[in-house]
């Protein structure tokens, strides 16, 4: 690891000054992508500045249907939130199958979605269950947040604070992993929630997370895994690499949209 | 409870390493530290046309940076590999010149040529980057198969088209006979999957010199720290044997990875040398990707002959194997005596031929991984049987009984005379206790859940207790494969074992001593093992090859032999009895049928104080042995996979894996059972989720843990492991015969002979991945008798 200066921001105000006053800072959550890219030299921030300590930015709170988890609650805080399992059990489980236990209690949900990594688990759930992004100077909805590869709506210096997310009526999440990563090769997140029907899927498209707008139709015809049968996931746009070609991670997708959809 | 042969003693070594309180490479610290980092090629194959270190030179804190006209230029020889294998044709192998820091060439993506020595780890790899290397880059040769193609680019200048030897075994003529002459014939064509091996401990080295003394220690992760010192004095000209301590303290498993010597030992003696500092280097997980020496990486074709009775009457295999970029220590005998001598596997064959081709590729050098050579011998011979079973519409069980060895001696028409077995007894076993009888209902019951279940077996054989030293000699290793053993009575009557073996997980401390405990009945606690330290311990050859209980333990037996006759001498004289009178029980030293006895601690207070010793006796009670063994041991296994497969996805679930495994005596079961669960989960690993891939520019796909699937717990069953202990080894004196790569040998063929069962189609590589058998599943068709 190069050489770096870390902050432990008390405040969002504290955390935005440490930010623009370091020649290359960067935010640090769980760390578990960025961790583990500067051990391998292929990250060099100057500064990091550590928002797990802000005051608001761990935990869930609840508001009617709406389930509010503070940006640096991880992910087995998530797995295990009572709130979370009543109101949103496909969004635990979710969290519950994240990497493994360390991973699970040091990696965050705000971490997570400011990466944008294309096999991540959460951007499914974010934009099947049409949550908003809340950052330090607006609310962003799921639909306009997700850009591309870990790309996101996120300008410089702005600091993802919350996430918010309605309970669904239906909802589940099946994912099949990529083995030795344990990201997700194909993850699929069906809901019937705040956004309507909703079909998302991570780990398999060229541009990162989108939705299967196909599938979103037949369901809309009737909840039932035997009305995916009909349609066939298009191998345009997914994502071919040593762990899975295109016409396979195509077939998957259908596979665990069906999974999905009879989990629910 | 007993402590002695048989008994499943819990390791004494175990609370050390599961507190925290092991003592490995990396915990070491010296005063006047210094760390080494290496610069490392990033291309796989370039010309080096300058280095210019001056900007890492620049760094505060950055004490030297050295090159690979330095290390030449003061007499650092090149890496050798230690067993010379001709080619059919009489000439010798084609080794090419590997030097510890390249100078001219560079030939694999991470091949060194500088190291930057600095005050702290970190600086010396911020200050390894900034050495700026100017290379001309070359095509690159990232596969083994394109090495033999017309204009492919030379590696090596020595190695004509890239081939380092065209050997072959057996006889041709007969086996083109006896395949004219088949009713049927099944061929194969396999791939053997290139593995990294991956131990948990990463490679490390501490160096220092002592100026004063002109004298080198070096703290290193080896499984054999004598042979280490032998090369690093004989050949790398690093210093004279007596003037080179090499210390192998806790190991973090090996799997044979760390058995050779690599440049970054070399290089961090040198530079201890050059700086007269303590010079320090630890792997990180991307090194060892990149460094540690691959395993297998084999590609055959075969084909197999039945009579009309369905017996066996040749066998004919081809194979071209990848030793990498450099012929690493023992890379040459991999593919070659460690390989073809087990292609007849449990079968009475009487016409083996082999033809072994090896190539230079620009690919991190090829050697000996768990198996060696056997996993690779196994995997052909057991998918040959499963398939040859299938096209002949034959139980596979069925098709290997009729074709198993029945009586021994055995010998092979490949080298081997196996010396005892029972393979009919252990595959009775293994049926029984996997069910095999109920396995219809079970693919029936799995069938109504939508899921495919499939049974695959292997009746595996391997050859261990590397080797007799003279047969060694004759096949071209550059050493003799014997053991040696010091066996130390203390005063009071507790003992040292000082063993050449090294234990690096293999619980060597608690085995041994069991030994020593059973031959003078005296508890365990008594009994201390000695090893990995050349200045303490007698030269010996180290542990690899299943090696350390059928040589390393026989030289105990033998000093133990030594130390016995003399115990008997003392106390049949202090007793006034006749030695033959004397026996050792419940510690104590007695004449058989009185009450005249003396403690053992004060037989060896009497050897020690020497008042009264028979007349000419010399003082003290301690012997040396070395054992060479007469034969190899042939531990051999029954194996049996059951798996369900996801038609949806291709994933597969391993059922039961079910074990019957002759390793003859067993020592302790407990340590057994888990030599054979470590053994077959690496086995699983190969056949089902592990592979080494370069792209065509020879970049390393997977070089971590994010690309390279290491198994988990829950890849693997809870084991189902039995043993045959009534076929003991006859060549060596405790009949143990050797388990550390049973699993690993046998387990593979296993697994893909019940995944091709399961989804009807024999067209499956390793590993079988969920897309790998999905797309099988999609081709596949009913396979048809020919």
């Amino acid at each position: 690891m190069y050489p770096v200066k870390y902050h432990k921001a008390t405040s969002i105000a504290d955390a935005t000054a440490a930010l623009s006053g370091g020649e290359d800072a960067t935010l640090l959550a769980g760390g578990q992508t960025l961790l583990a890219t500067m051990k391998q030299h292929l990250a060099d921030p100057s500064d990091l500045v550590d928002i797990r300590s802000i005051d608001g930015m761990n935990g869930v709170t609840v508001a009617g249907d709406v389930l509010t988890i503070g940006a640096a609650t991880t992910h087995a805080d998530v797995a295990e939130n009572a709130d979370v399992q009543k109101l949103c059990p496909a969004l635990a489980d979710l969290a519950s199958h994240i990497g493994d236990p360390a991973v699970r209690n040091v990696g965050t949900i705000g971490g997570s979605i400011a990466n944008n990594d294309p096999a991540a688990d959460y951007p499914a759930a974010m934009l099947a269950l049409s949550a908003t992004i809340v950052t330090n100077t607006r609310e962003i909805a799921a639909d306009d947040y997700f850009e591309g590869l870990f790309d996101t709506a996120l300008e410089d210096g702005e600091i993802i604070t919350a996430v918010k997310v309605t309970s669904p009526s239906k909802a589940a999440y099946a994912k099949f992993a990529q083995q030795a990563s344990l990201f997700a090769l194909v993850g699929v997140f069906v809901a019937d929630g705040a956004g309507g029907i909703r079909v998302a899927v991570t780990g398999a498209g060229e541009d990162g997370v989108f939705r299967q707008s196909d599938m979103e139709a037949a369901l809309a015809s009737g909840w039932s895994d035997t009305a995916l049968d009909g349609v066939t996931a298009s191998e345009d746009g997914i994502m071919s690499d040593l762990h899975g070609s295109a016409d396979y991670r195509a077939h998957l997708i259908k596979v665990m949209a069906k999974r999905a959809v009879a989990a629910a | 409870m007993s402590t002695g042969i048989g008994a499943p003693v819990k390791r004494k070594e175990d609370k050390r390493f599961t507190t925290g309180k092991g003592n490995y490479t990396d915990d070491i610290r010296k005063e006047n530290q210094a760390y080494a980092a290496f610069v490392r090629s990033p291309h796989a194959h370039a010309k080096v046309k300058g280095i210019d270190a001056s900007a890492a030179l620049a760094m505060d804190g950055v004490i030297e940076v050295l090159d690979g006209h330095q290390l030449t230029g003061d007499g650092i020889g090149n890496i050798i590999c230690g067993w010379a294998v001709n080619s059919k044709d009489g000439s010798p192998m084609n080794m090419g010149a590997w030097s510890a820091l390249a100078t001219e060439k560079v030939r694999y993506v991470g091949d060194a040529v500088a190291v930057v020595i600095a005050e702290t780890q970190a600086l010396a790899r911020i200050a390894a980057e900034a050495v700026e290397v100017d290379y001309e880059i070359l095509p690159v040769i990232a596969h083994v198969m394109n090495a033999m193609a017309d204009g492919a680019p030379q590696i090596h200048e020595n190695a004509p088209g890239n081939q380092i030897y065209d050997w072959e075994l057996g006889d041709e003529a007969a086996t083109d006979a006896g395949l004219a002459s088949a009713a049927h014939i099944t061929s194969i064509d396999l791939t053997n999957n290139r593995l990294s091996p991956n131990p948990m401990e990463p490679r490390s080295a501490i160096a220092t010199y002592d100026d004063a003394e002109e004298h080198y220690t070096l703290y290193t992760t080896s499984q054999n720290p004598h042979v280490a010192r032998l090369v690093l004095s004989a050949f790398y000209n690093v210093a004279p044997e007596n003037k080179l301590r090499v210390i192998a303290p806790d190991v973090g498993g090996g799997f044979g990875a760390k058995i050779y010597i690599y440049p970054e030992e070399i290089t961090c003696l040198w530079a201890s040398m050059k700086t007269n500092r303590s010079v320090k280097w630890t792997s990180d997980r991307a090194e060892a990707f990149i460094t540690d020496a691959h395993g297998r990486d084999h590609v055959t074709t075969a084909k197999m002959g039945f009579d009309a009775n369905n017996k066996i009457v040749g066998f004919k295999v081809d194979t071209v194997a990848n030793l990498g970029a450099y012929m690493s220590l023992f890379s040459s005998s991999v593919p070659t005596y460690l390989y073809a001598p087990l292609l007849s596997g449990q079968y009475d064959i009487q016409n083996i031929h082999c033809n072994v081709r090896t190539y230079y590729t620009n690919t991190v050098p090829v050697d000996a991984y768990r198996g060696a050579g056997r996993p690779e011998a196994t995997y052909l011979v057991e998918r040959m049987m499963e398939t040859a079973a299938r096209e002949l519409g034959m139980d596979p069980a069925e098709l290997r009984r009729i074709n198993f060895i029945q009586s021994f001696p055995h010998q092979t028409p490949v080298l081997m005379a196996y010396d005892a077995g029972d393979f009919p007894k252990i595959l009775d076993m293994a049926q029984g206790s996997a069910d095999v009888a109920g396995f219809a209902a079970r693919k029936a019951e799995a069938a109504t859940r939508g899921k495919l279940r499939g049974l695959g077996y292997s009746t595996f054989i391997e050859a261990c207790g590397l080797a007799p030293s003279k047969a060694a000699g004759s096949l071209g290793a550059g050493v003799g494969l014997w053991e040696s053993a010091e066996v130390r009575v203390n005063p009071v009557g507790s003992i040292e074992i000082l063993t050449g073996s090294h234990s690096h997980g293999q619980g060597h401390e608690t085995t041994f001593a069991q030994i020593v405990a059973d031959r003078f009945d005296i508890p365990i606690e008594g009994v201390s093992i000695v090893h990995g330290d050349t200045d303490k311990v007698q030269f010996g050859m180290g542990t690899y090859g299943s090696r350390s209980a059928p040589v390393g333990m026989s030289a105990v037996v033998k000093a133990m032999d030594k130390v016995e006759a003399k115990v008997k001498k003392i106390a049949a004289h202090t007793l006034e009895a006749s030695e033959d009178d004397i026996v050792i029980e419940g510690g104590q030293v007695k004449v058989a049928g009185t009450d005249k006895a003396m403690a053992w601690h004060e037989v060896g207070l009497a050897a020690y104080i020497a008042h009264n010793l028979p007349d000419g006796m010399e003082p003290g009670l301690k012997e040396t042995a070395f054992f060479d063994p007469v034969n190899f041991s042939f531990p051999s296994g029954a194996f049996i996979c059951e798996v369900e497969v996801d038609p949806d996805t291709g994933e597969v679930e391993i059922i039961q894996f079910t074990s019957a495994d002759d390793f003859g005596t067993i020592i302790n079961p407990l340590i057994v059972e888990g030599q054979v669960h470590g053994g077959v989960t690496q086995g699983i690993g190969q056949a089902m989720l592990e592979q080494v891939i370069y792209d065509d520019d020879g970049q390393l796909l997977t070089g971590s843990y994010m690309d390279y699937t290491m198994p988990r717990a829950a890849d693997v069953p809870s084991y189902n492991v039995s043993h045959h202990e009534g076929s003991p080894s006859p060549n060596n004196p405790l009949g143990v015969k050797g388990c550390g790569e049973a699993g690993a040998i046998g387990s593979p063929p296993a697994v893909i002979n019940a995944i091709t069962d399961a989804i009807g189609n024999n067209d499956l590589a390793m590993p079988a991945t969920p897309q790998a058998v999905w797309r099988a599943l999609q081709a596949a068709k009913p396979v048809a008798a020919e």
